[in-house]
């Protein structure tokens, strides 16, 4: 039986300064961030204490050194829809809250965009005349250098970690022909890769390994970091660091859903006949990211070619059937799962026969649907740097000159609900009682993270409540408390008796 | 399983996923294209004025 598919999303925004290209990235993140904080009542700093990237999910730990980067601790806030906010690596970073469903995810995913969006306006006026801080949802800057979105999924501490790995490859290196961001061009040094005038992935170019810990460089497919952010003996956090930045709410609705789905079935043991195991993962990711017309095939290790749509359809077969057994509640409601499983086999057909149809829906059509009217239309070259042009803006969450704004995508999300979720946490995980304690009390938290709260009630010492169970603290376990009290005092006191 | 197939049959109020109309896909196809044109029409007052210095000067550090 498969545990609840908690999960949700971390992103890196690219960022420059229009009119000040030198600017330097890590200030102007600090500053867009300040400026959103700043707007709002009160701040309250996340607690670094049971960070731990350096652990792996193999079974052993390294200590710093190998190009791992800790946290710059430059600036770090908690939002009271229990998202965080802050600067990592030269980029501002948005990590939604613990989500309980796909549907879930993406709205909290989107509402980390509309707090860049305000975050912009916010700096705009912090900034000389002239200047403009501008965010970008993108992973590449088109020169080689790449920034991460990331997933993350609650999973069962049971399940081996090398069957994680062998189902869920196949299932990762082909599912870029649905969730793809699509890219112009390709940054790969390699001589195959300068016929590559448009791909399905912005990230494909940037994997060199099958298994690994890094994530900034020698980035792996499958990341084995071990923080789990939990109970660590019932649960894994799986970080998955292959994705792109989708703008697309289908998009990224299919990348959650699809996923928790896959992995579902391997907690069950359910993907034990797929057979499809891949002769060379790495090179097999970017065979297929730079085939937009999806027709090229693979190698597997038993000698088959298969296509990237053919393995997606082995694992739509294996959810079909898996569904009649296991049902859907695991994706936290009853909606969700049928509504993906639909989506899946429509997306999957459409591709087969014609993925311009789906230009309305996928980012990577979406794009290069544009590119290419683009490019015919005024009969250019296609090195063009309009052409690269437009992939950028795309990307560019400015309402006024985000080109994925002005096409007609089908939405699955309204503006006020969007709105809503960038102040009030879901109800359905710990979330709920990490944001409603910081909209409360915020004069009386000193610090918070994933799995703990720590009060400062004014008398020695600081109080820390642990949220080790991804689970509890929801509304329905906290909600009539935390209406209940009127201070952190009274609240922290129900808490231990 | 008996209490699963039920939690699975028993239909939820919570319409989370709303699922418009799907149009034929040779008919949303032309549509689609439709709509491009109208966007192609008007792309060119929303792009960045100087594409090649706009693409230069997009530098990023590295991430995760």
């Amino acid at each position: 039986m498969p545990i609840p598919k908690v999960l949700g999303i971390e992103t890196e925004y690219g960022i420059v300064v229009a009119g000040a290209p030198e600017a330097n990235p890590i200030s102007t993140s600090s500053t867009l961030i300040n400026a959103y904080v700043a707007g709002l009542a009160d701040r309250v700093e996340w607690d670094f204490v049971d960070e731990s990237p350096g652990v792996d999910a193999r079974g052993f730990a390294i200590d710093g050194g190998s190009g791992i980067e800790l946290d710059t601790h430059l600036v770090n806030a908690v939002l009271t829809n229990g998202a965080r906010l802050y600067v990592d690596h030269a980029h501002p970073e948005y990590s939604s809250p613990e989500c309980i469903s796909p549907s879930q995810a993406l709205l909290y995913d989107k509402a980390g965009e509309e707090v860049m969006v305000r975050a912009m306006a916010s700096a705009r006026r912090l900034l000389p005349a002239g200047q403009e801080i501008v965010v970008y949802k993108n992973n590449s800057d088109r020169k080689g250098n790449s920034y991460g979105c990331h997933e993350n999924y609650l999973v069962d501490r049971e399940v081996p970690f090398q069957q994680l790995v062998k189902e869920l490859v196949p299932f990762f290196v082909t599912r870029q022909v649905i969730i793809g961001a699509g890219k112009v061009g390709s940054e790969f040094s390699g001589s195959k890769a300068t016929d590559v005038d448009f791909q399905l992935s912005q990230r494909a170019d940037f994997f060199e390994e099958e298994v690994g810990l890094e994530t900034t460089l020698k980035r792996p497919i499958i990341n084995t970091r071990d923080e789990p952010h939990s109970d660590g003996q019932r649960f894994r956090r799986l970080h998955v660091i292959l994705g792109d930045a989708n703008l697309s709410e289908r998009s990224t609705w299919l990348k959650l859903g699809l996923t928790a789905i896959v992995l579902a079935m391997i907690e069950d043991g359910f993907l034990q006949d797929l057979k499809i195991e891949l002769a060379d993962p790495v090179g097999a990711l970017r065979e297929i990211s730079w085939d937009p017309t999806l027709q090229r095939s693979v190698l597997l290790q038993d000698g088959r070619r298969i296509r990237a749509l053919e393995v997606q359809y082995a694992y739509l077969e294996h959810a079909l059937e898996y569904v009649e057994h296991f049902g859907v509640s695991y994706l936290g409601n009853e909606t969700d799962g049928p509504a993906l499983l639909e989506e899946w086999g429509r997306v999957l057909q459409a591709l087969d026969d014609d993925p311009m149809t789906l230009a309305d829906t996928l980012d990577w059509v979406a794009k290069w649907q544009l590119v290419r009217g683009y490019q015919e239309r005024h009969q250019i070259e296609v090195g063009d740097p309009r052409l690269a042009a437009i992939d950028l803006q795309y990307h560019d969450l400015r309402p006024e000159r985000s080109l994925f704004r002005r096409l007609p995508m089908r939405r699955m999300l309204d503006e006020t609900t969007v709105s809503w979720a960038t102040s009030n946490p879901p109800p359905d995980t710990r979330a709920y009682f990490r944001g409603t304690c910081l909209a409360k009390f915020p004069g009386s938290i000193a610090a918070a993270n994933w799995d703990s709260i720590i009060f400062d009630l004014g008398t020695d010492p600081l109080r820390r409540v642990p949220m080790m169970d991804p689970l509890r603290g929801t509304e329905a376990h906290v909600g009539e408390l935390l209406r209940r009290v009127h201070s952190a005092q009274e609240l922290v006191e129900a808490l231990g008796s | 399983m008996a209490e699963r197939e039920q939690v699975r049959k028993s239909s939820s109020t919570r319409p989370e996923v709303a699922e418009e109309e799907a149009t034929p896909s040779a008919e949303r196809s032309d549509q689609l294209k439709a709509e491009l044109d109208d966007i192609l029409d008007e792309i060119d007052e929303v792009l960045e004025d100087n594409a090649e210095e706009f693409v230069r000067n997009y530098v990023q550090k590295g991430g995760q």
